[in-house]
């Protein structure tokens, strides 16, 4: 037996050890996102390599694509993971490319950024304070609010759309690149970033998941819960209308329903990617790797031929299925 | 740090809190001293764990007042209770399940590092509050197999440990326990009434809510009886029998030597 084969006995036990722990900790399905990601890429590069998936310029659309959905399902992530919900995230996306676009031509690019996720986080107080001191579900409150900030951007330019010039805000947040790296995928690549390490590594992230998988035990522990689930919705709110700011700078325009509809996708994506619907359990990676699941298949779809309204349909059916697994995990802890 | 053995580290006075139109506690007075075990007795309803509630701040009580050490203090919420050095374990075992063992144990007190920004921050430090971990444990002589499981791989029994390790680890003064062995195999059981001698020992003021007359008899220096909200008797637990407890516990007597 030579040296390495005995390496490689002495680490097979170490794996089963490794994937009998990870199965007695319930978290083998978190990897299923990176196994759909592997699958489908695999699948779409064999039925649709005629209709140009695998070119260099598809790929970086579904890289494009999946960056403003995946700051969304990030701040989404901590919204889930404090066992609240927020259905306001399109809207605030919407409202906000309008702000920075609205900012960036008075104020810079700076100022653009930094306005459009102050008013996303103000959003996002408001729907937290009147969810957790009136007592209101969070996903009614959200749902008001998605109205609210709908009407309110249709409002701010009377559906017209407000074009940015201002090159350095474009680059920065749109169409700019590193090298080859697009703009785009460095920002996802930060947020993604800070998103695992505050969940991971930092109190806040900690009691944010503690309050979702059971929030009377979080409050005999002198939690303040309150606080918690408000910061977990104001994080949500931010992220969406950073990414309104990334739609604004790859679209070079700000209007009123820009991301208006990732809703439904945003939720799949963090579902899919591992994290529980009704709090406890979240995975920011997960949330990132579901994202470009979704960007995937969004792409695929309409590389298929097929309709918006049957794309609508295909999308609907697989949120659906995404929640179908995750309630199934929940009955079995 | 605890004061001289026998000294009271807790009394309620005039404890009042209603629920509605039912009154679940009447005027209660208790005291704990340190280095003592007092057990806390009551039929169904009769508002034990409602006094725990009242005294660890979950509950905010009617009427009344808490001393520790002597001092009125406003225990306002769990988080003010905690940093008086009340620590609770209570029925519901507050251990949240997705975290492990150590996070468990270190919830709401832990350590952090980078300075004070990390501090702000809050960027934990895992690796010290791993090895504390390990040291609160080992002190108690609580086996675990892994610190980094998460709670809800550990046994019922495990589950308990690690609770009244957190209390035991954080509760230098007093610590109340509700129910701690319910649901306990013989051996666990055992175990958990040595962290409690050991707890007193080393100058804790403990109080065991329980249903059995044996833990009382084995553990508990002090027994204060409630029914219906109200305190019906308090007796040295030397003082009197099994039999004279389920008598007080089910009213067939009230009062006591002490009463």
């Amino acid at each position: 037996m030579t040296d390495d084969s005995a390496a490689a006995g002495r680490m097979l036990p170490g794996v089963h050890q490794w994937l009998a722990r990870r199965r007695q900790d319930a978290g083998l399905r978190q990897y299923v996102v990176y196994a759909a990601a592997v699958f489908i890429f695999a699948l779409f590069a064999v039925i649709l390599r005629d209709d140009g998936f695998l070119t260099a310029s598809n790929l970086l659309n579904i890289g494009r694509q999946a960056a403003p959905i995946a700051v969304m399902a990030v701040g989404m992530t901590f919204a889930l993971a404090a066992a609240e919900i927020d259905l306001s995230v399109g809207a605030v996306t919407a409202l906000s490319s309008l702000v920075a676009a609205e900012a960036v031509g008075s104020y810079g690019f700076v100022a653009g950024a930094a306005v459009a996720v102050a008013v996303g986080a103000g959003i996002g107080l408001v729907n937290g304070v009147i969810a957790v001191k009136v007592r209101i579900p969070s996903f009614l409150v959200t749902l008001g609010m998605l109205g609210i900030v709908s009407g309110i951007a249709r409002n701010m330019n009377n559906l017209q759309s407000l074009p940015i010039r201002n090159d350095t805000f474009l680059a920065i947040f749109g169409a700019g690149s590193v090298g080859p790296i697009s703009s785009l995928l460095i920002w996802t690549v930060v947020v993604g970033v800070i998103g695992h390490f505050v969940l991971h590594q930092l109190r806040w992230g900690r009691h944010v998941l503690s309050v979702g998988a059971d929030r009377s035990a979080a409050g005999a522990l002198g939690i303040n819960t309150d606080r918690i689930r408000i910061t977990a919705l104001m994080t949500s709110a931010a992220a969406a209308s950073f990414a309104g700011v990334l739609l604004a700078g790859r679209l070079a325009i700000g209007r009123h329903d820009l991301g208006e509809n990732l809703l439904l996708t945003v939720i799949a994506a963090v579902v899919i990617g591992g994290t529980n619907l009704f709090g406890g359990r979240a995975s920011v990676a997960g949330a990132i790797a579901g994202s470009v699941v979704m960007a995937m298949l969004n792409n695929g779809l309409i590389l298929m031929g097929l309709r918006v309204a049957d794309q609508l349909i295909a999308r609907g059916v697989i949120i659906i299925l995404a929640v179908a697994l995750s309630m199934r995990e929940q009955k079995e802890t | 740090m605890t004061g001289a053995a026998g000294t009271p580290a807790l009394e309620v006075e005039g404890l009042c809190k209603s629920f509605r139109a039912v009154r679940a506690l009447d005027h209660v007075a208790l005291s704990l001293h340190y280095g003592r075990v007092t057990a806390l007795l009551g039929d169904n309803g009769a508002g034990k764990s409602t006094l725990v509630k009242c005294i660890s701040g979950v509950y905010a009580p009617d009427a009344g007042v808490v001393k520790v050490d002597g001092t009125v203090q406003a225990v306002a919420s769990p988080e003010a209770a905690r940093s008086l050095g009340i620590e609770t374990v209570h029925q519901t075992l507050a251990v949240i399940d997705p975290l492990d063992v150590v996070e468990n144990l270190f919830l709401n007190r832990e350590h952090t590092r980078g300075g004070r920004f990390g501090a702000w921050l809050g960027v934990l430090d895992k690796k010290r509050m791993r090895a504390e971990s390990g040291e609160i444990l080992g002190r108690l002589d609580i086996r675990i197999p892994s610190l980094r499981r998460s709670m809800s791989a550990l046994s019922g029994g495990q589950r308990q440990a690690v609770a009244i390790g957190r209390a035991a680890a954080w509760g230098q003064q007093i610590v109340l326990l509700d129910e701690p062995a319910a649901a306990l195999g013989v051996e666990q059981a055992a175990r958990v009434l040595d962290l409690i001698r050991s707890l007193r020992d080393a100058g804790v003021a403990v109080l065991l809510i329980t249903h059995n007359m044996d833990r009382v008899t084995e553990v508990c220096d002090r027994a204060v009886v409630l029914r219906q909200g109200r305190k019906t008797a308090e007796v040295d637990v030397g003082e009197v029998t099994k039999d004279d407890l389920v008598a007080y516990i089910t009213g067939a007597r009230t009062g006591g030597p002490d009463t």
